[in-house]
């Protein structure tokens, strides 16, 4: 049993070596398949991050009278922190508003002198609230409305955010949605190209699994040296496409960030190290295998 | 030890919608004893490498039986064929090498394929090789020799494994009388170590100087089977 795996393992890699062109025509198809599912996954990473960054940055405001106290505001957040929707509830005062505008504009002269003018803080303290996904927004305005504190409360701004809380909340299940049929789909073409280059190379040898059939071998001794073959072809695809990868999110990783603050490509590359590169070698590996076998099968019921 | 029994093999094809028949092989029997030399001699489609095939259980016959060592290869499961097959040593005229293998791999393969140890490989390799004169020619590959030459690596492969029985279809079609004659002497050799040679040829100069039984076929029928025969057609 060893000494076969032996022999089948050494007659595939002899082959392997000695059929350069055929083996790099099919690595580079492998390495194509490969390398998509690779950028697929990190693109949705990197897609996710980017929604998940903007619904960081969306939240209704609850804006209070003056007459509002301190107290009364820190009871109501203590009261909205139960709703199990929310996330995240923030007390702004009005001395932090005022802070948070000064330190905004501070350049902008004009703005700076009219509040110097108004010689009061013109701003109104707020309970910046955040739900855990953007389509919760609408069941969490609701609950604040129940809360019936029209005495101190006033405006809730959900209604001026609204169409753009709508709108995330669609984009970031469309495309979690989307991705899941794009990978289908581009997994399925992905089988049938390499299914086809593999079987083109094996067509080769077609005279050679006749001979060895007629000498005696076995169906498994047959196909063995072609899977080996095949997974050879894929580990070779998967790490190169694994370098190239990493390579390219090095190289991008600094103009990303010009574009999308504090999203860094490479760091989610090191991030999901051993994920990608296991996903790319079992696709690569398993591919290669699968698509020899069905290949081969065919001339060994002939 | 191999028993052809009213073998008839049939082929049926489709032409424009018509169907058409040809016989390959009407109702052939004949028996091969071990350790015999049998040529079977017969003109180009008189059915004589059908014969081989269905030996080998490449094909199946339309009727009757043919038994290898006792055993119906008729009903021999399509698993269990390589174990059949292993039992035979095959040349054919076109030599059948995996042209891309070397001449030691082609041969040390059928080794590889019945299991047989590393040191045995190792030995015996260069033993056949050398039987065949091929002993300087270890790492060519097919593309690098002669035909003769690859007839005679066809016949290392087939020897190696010590089959009980040899089947050689028109080994000399393709090679020259010089070449012709060195392959036939191989064959007698291997034939008078112990291994049953059955010959396939339409080569007249090689019957009449073999002084070996002949089965003659005519048209898929088994016309003439004489011990020390004459090619006559």
């Amino acid at each position: 049993m060893f000494d076969s795996i032996k022999r089948i393992s050494n007659l595939g890699w002899k082959a392997f070596v000695r059929e350069r062109s055929i083996m790099v025509s099919t690595i580079f198809v492998l390495f194509l398949v490969i390398s998509l599912m690779g950028s697929i996954f990190l693109l949705r990473d990197m897609g996710e991050f980017l929604v998940a960054s903007i619904q960081e940055r969306i939240d209704i405001s609850i804006y209070f009278k003056d007459t509002a106290s301190e107290d009364d505001i820190l009871t109501m957040k203590k009261q909205i922190i139960e709703f199990p929707e929310i996330k995240k509830v923030e007390y702004i005062s009005q001395d932090k508003a005022l802070n948070n505008f000064v330190e905004e504009h501070r350049n902008d002269f004009s703005l700076m002198g009219s509040i110097e003018e108004l010689g009061v803080n013109p701003f109104l303290a707020s309970l910046n609230v955040q739900a855990w996904k953007p389509s919760q927004y609408a069941s969490v305005y609701s609950f604040l409305i129940t809360l019936g504190a029209d005495n101190m409360i006033e405006k809730i701004d959900y209604f001026q955010r609204e169409s753009v809380i709508q709108r995330i909340s669609a984009l970031s299940s469309t495309l979690s949605q989307t991705s899941l049929y794009v990978v289908a789909i581009l997994f399925l073409i992905a089988i049938i190209v390499t299914l086809n280059t593999v079987r083109l190379s094996i067509y080769n040898s077609k005279k050679e699994i006749e001979i060895q059939r007629l000498v005696g071998a076995s169906d498994w001794f047959v196909k063995g040296p072609f899977l080996v073959q095949g997974l050879l072809c894929g580990i070779a695809a998967s790490l190169i496409s694994f370098l190239s990868l990493g390579l390219i999110c090095w190289f991008f990783s600094a103009r990303i960030m010009n574009l999308f603050i504090d999203f860094n490509l490479f760091e989610l590359f090191m991030a999901r190290f051993w994920t990608l590169f296991l996903i790319q070698f079992i696709v690569g590996a398993g591919l290669g295998m699968i698509a020899s076998n069905i290949a081969v099968r065919r001339y060994l019921k002939a | 030890m191999i028993s052809f029994q009213n073998i008839t093999k049939k082929y049926f094809s489709t032409n424009n919608n018509i169907e058409t028949t040809s016989v390959a092989l009407d109702d052939v029997s004949f028996d091969i004893n071990k350790k015999e030399f049998v040529a079977i001699v017969g003109k180009s489609g008189a059915g004589k490498t059908t014969l081989l095939k269905l030996l080998l259980a490449q094909e199946k016959p339309t009727s009757g039986n043919v038994f290898f060592e006792g055993q119906n290869i008729n009903e021999i499961k399509p698993k269990n064929l390589p174990e059949l097959r292993r039992k035979i040593g095959s040349v054919f005229q076109d030599y059948k090498l995996i042209f891309s293998k070397t001449v030691y791999e082609n041969v040390s393969y059928i080794m590889e394929v019945i299991g047989a140890s590393d040191e045995e490989i190792k030995r015996d390799v260069p033993r056949v090789l050398d039987i065949v004169g091929l002993n300087d020619k270890l790492s060519n590959f097919p593309a690098q020799l002669s035909g003769g030459e690859k007839q005679r690596v066809a016949i290392a492969r087939a020897l190696i494994h010590r089959p009980v029985v040899i089947l050689a279809d028109e080994p000399t079609g393709n090679l020259d009388p010089y070449h012709t004659f060195e392959i036939i002497q191989l064959l007698r050799r291997i034939n008078e170590m112990g291994t049953t040679v059955v010959l396939s040829t339409h080569n007249k100069d090689v019957i009449n100087n073999l002084g070996k039984r002949v089965i003659t076929l005519e048209k898929g029928k088994l016309v003439r089977d004489e011990e020390k025969g004459r090619f006559i057609l």
